[in-house]
């Protein structure tokens, strides 16, 4: 087989980007949730408060340190696998990455020192402000990355002037038309995902009966949250469908699985996308629920990937069952959150096995469907690097082989093996060693004097060799 | 803006952070590379502990100037990550390595031994890329159309190995003598002990390297050589570093040493900027053919100019907070 730079590029960034998503996704929702904990406390003086922004600060410690080791490759990326792409978007991609990095580190360096240390510390308002910054910092973070990345699918503000983009209005360039339908429906999972973790672990506690008292309240929280975020998020997702409708119609037509543009078109359930033949096999649909969703009649006019040149057209079956994973998980979210609504009557959530346990087993579905979502995205935007001006052949190094790339890819994916192991299985051991009276709870003394970096305030020694807890 | 040369204030700004960079990782990495070297495991727990606090504060550097030169000489971050490309790849997976190997290290027992190894190899990795990295570009690159089409080992040469491991040799001096300042006791009689060795390393090299480079490059041949003989005067005051860091030594001073060590690095450092000005791509592309477009510059600086003195202020007050000896058994509180 020949070794392709460009495929292994795009399969090495992509494997890059998910592995560094999965943490930021979690930790924009969980500072907000932390901050939202330090806020109650403050006002009721409930202890139940404090004990689980303790608990969780600890999580956030480990998720943020892995996020932010997995991100200082992506910086370099752009120039080692897409330089040709890094010279033409510089002009606008180099001031806000670089915005992205000051105004995060600002933040960052300021105040998550305080958050994660200043516990006695400093006074309770500060810490609370601290708690409010750090989060505000991921708001600001993700920001600037969002538009970046959505101005790489709805280019604006910019005129092409001998391979090189140059920036007209800056503010065009930076609030670009899909960047206020990817930047909500993007926080919204950011919410969903700290919100069924938070959710998933609080049930497992509950589970155990550790600190039923605090666990409880967070779960109850947590499912109120869900309950409005889950449909809320299908709503944002559909305006950001029509967005994407308008601006990159080939896009929804492989979501869909729609070949030609046609009117009265069904909602496929089930279908085997044959790209060669420009149509599906064993197609299983609703008749004119597509065409109802996109244009809002049901006989609206849907347009079919064979408007683009067949070299123009992304991978369909790619993005058309990415497409159902993430909406099968959305809908699956909307149903757990209202049966914790319909068991909610005589405190039903919390004494539920099943439940609970189902709880706990939807940890992991939220991250499956934002890695699915991106895929839908990035995938659908192919072969377009920035939608409808330059594809990815033309982004990619010249100067790179298909071995380099190989060798990297292997690289980055034994790299990043050994650091998400270690840090998975450490992120376990603070969960399973959490919520438990202190007397119970592991504490190697030393650790409690080690130096102020984000996993140190985790407090849990990473070795099995001294594990009161296990269950 | 026909007042200001933006490019000109950017290339003193990237300058400027990169030199922030050398200098405050290039410890920490330093003390990754001794590490194998030191006398017990007490010994290693001080060398972690006295950077653990800032190493991460000192890698943001990095990112600052990665993300900076995409903003403001593009065509060096898509000609050098390309012409570098193993090189980078090797000096990032050195630095996670290292990286989570502070966190991971305290916390393990069992693994221990691994951590420590993580540790070493990725500083020493990291640092060797970084040295070949300043070899590659005394060498210049095979560019056409603003594009690097040379091959994946181009960079790889005897002479980019040779500034490799003088890179190395220069940030364990630079470990060594930090630890002088931060230790006591024994861990602080092996620093003084390896500080000299160390110091004849690296000026052994930088001889090497010195000799060599005029025949590497004509360019620099016909600087130093030519009429601006004002030249001489920055390997004359590295030297004069060099001889106060081994009396400092002697005398048993403490906080000399790593400031002399210092005066070393920015005095090399601006040898080589003075002696390749104003080339940033050589053999033959100038800051301001690499330049981006003004109104990004202008974009940017606004931002940064607001940033940089808050980051200043900000790393003093942690060098500040953690000031004074670490000593053995205790961490920081």
């Amino acid at each position: 087989m020949e070794l392709d730079p460009l495929v292994l590029s795009r399969i090495q960034f992509a494997f890059v980007v998910s592995f560094h998503a999965i943490f930021p996704v979690f930790t924009i929702g969980l500072a907000s949730y932390i901050a939202l904990l330090h806020g109650l406390y403050f006002k009721t003086k409930n202890p139940a408060w404090d004990r689980l922004s303790l608990f969780w600060t600890k999580v956030f410690a480990v998720v943020f340190g892995m996020g932010v080791v997995s991100g200082i490759v992506m910086s370099f990326q752009f120039g080692t696998n897409w330089s040709n792409f890094s010279q033409a978007a510089s002009n606008f991609l180099g001031p806000v990455l670089s915005y992205e990095v000051v105004t995060a580190f600002f933040l960052e360096a300021a105040f998550l020192g305080v958050l994660l240390f200043g516990r006695g510390k400093v006074p309770q308002g500060v810490h609370l402000f601290a708690a409010i910054m750090v989060a505000v910092g991921t708001f600001i973070s993700s920001f600037w990355i969002l538009s970046a990345n959505s101005w790489m699918h709805t280019p604006a503000g910019v005129e092409l002037i001998d391979n090189r983009f140059h920036v007209v209005s800056w503010m065009e360039a930076i609030f670009n038309p899909s960047f206020p339908y990817r930047f909500a429906h993007m926080a919204m999972a950011s919410f969903l995902t700290g919100g069924f973790v938070v959710a998933g672990v609080s049930a497992w506690f509950l589970l155990r009966n550790r600190d039923p008292e605090a666990n409880r309240r967070a779960l109850s929280m947590c499912l109120w949250l869900l309950l409005f975020l889950a449909p809320a998020q299908a709503v944002v997702g559909d305006y950001h469908g029509l967005n994407t409708l308008e601006h990159q119609p080939t896009k929804v037509a492989a979501m869909e699985g729609n070949w030609e543009t046609s009117t009265n078109v069904p909602l496929l359930l089930f279908a085997i996308p044959d790209q060669e033949a420009q149509t599906n096999r064993f197609a299983l649909g609703i008749p004119n629920l597509a065409s109802i969703i996109l244009t809002h009649s049901a006989d609206g006019e849907v347009p079919g990937i064979s408007e683009a040149a067949l070299d123009e057209q992304p991978p369909v079956a790619i993005v058309f069952w990415a497409f159902r994973v993430m909406v099968g998980i959305g809908l699956l979210m909307i149903a757990v959150a209202f049966a914790g609504l319909i068991l909610r009557r005589k405190g039903g959530i919390y004494h539920n096995p099943v439940f609970l346990k189902a709880l706990t087993g939807m940890i992991a579905m939220p991250f499956v469907a934002v890695l699915a979502g991106w895929v839908v995205t990035e995938s659908g935007r192919s072969p377009w690097l920035v939608y409808g001006m330059m594809t990815h052949a033309e982004g990619v190094t010249p100067s790179l082989t298909g071995a380099m790339a190989l060798f990297t890819l292997i690289g980055y994916v034994l790299v990043y093996g050994v650091v998400f192991y270690a840090g998975i299985y450490y992120l376990t051991r603070v969960v399973r060693n959490g919520m438990l009276p202190q007397e119970e709870r592991e504490t190697a003394g030393e650790n409690f004097q080690r130096p102020m970096r984000p996993m140190s305030a985790s407090h849990t020694p990473f070795d099995d060799d001294v594990d009161p807890v296990r269950s | 803006m026909e007042m200001f040369d933006l490019t000109l204030i950017w290339a003193f700004i990237i300058g400027f952070g990169i030199m922030m960079y050398v200098l405050m990782d290039g410890f920490d990495l330093g003390l990754g590379i001794l590490y194998p070297f030191a006398p017990d495991e007490d010994a290693r727990d001080v060398m972690m502990n006295s950077v653990a606090p800032v190493w991460d504060g000192n890698e943001t550097w990095l990112v600052l100037g990665g993300a900076g030169l995409l903003g403001a000489f593009p065509l060096v971050y898509s000609v050098f990550l390309p012409a570098l490309y193993i090189g980078v790849f090797l000096m990032l997976a050195g630095l996670i390595f290292r990286g989570v190997a502070f966190e991971f290290r305290f916390k393990s027992r069992r693994n221990r031994r691994w951590w420590n190894r993580a540790f070493c190899w990725g500083s020493a990795v990291a640092a060797f890329a970084q040295g070949a990295v300043v070899g590659a570009y005394i060498q210049g690159f095979r560019v056409e159309n603003f594009a690097f089409v040379g091959g994946a080992f181009d960079w790889l040469t005897p002479f980019s190995v040779v500034t490799g491991l003088g890179l190395m040799a220069g940030y364990a001096l630079l470990g060594a003598t930090w630890l002088i300042l931060k230790s006591e006791g024994h861990i602080q009689e092996w620093a003084y002990k390896i500080t000299p060795l160390l110091l004849a390393l690296v000026l052994g090299v930088f001889a090497i390297i010195s000799l060599w480079t005029p025949f590497v490059d004509p360019a620099v041949w016909e600087r130093w050589f030519g009429h601006l003989q004002i030249i001489w005067v920055f390997p004359a005051l590295a030297l004069l570093c060099a001889f106060t860091v081994y009396r400092a030594v002697k005398q048993r001073k403490e906080s000399v040493p790593f400031i002399a060590t210092i005066g070393i690095y920015v005095f090399t450092y601006l040898g080589l900027i003075v002696s390749k000005w104003p080339v940033i791509v050589p053999p033959d592309l100038t800051i301001w053919d690499a330049a981006s477009a003004p109104e990004s510059q202008l974009f940017l600086l606004v931002g940064v100019v607001f940033v940089i003195p808050i980051i200043l202020t900000y790393t003093a007050w942690t060098y500040w907070v953690f000031r004074g000896k670490v000593r053995v058994g205790d961490g920081y509180h």
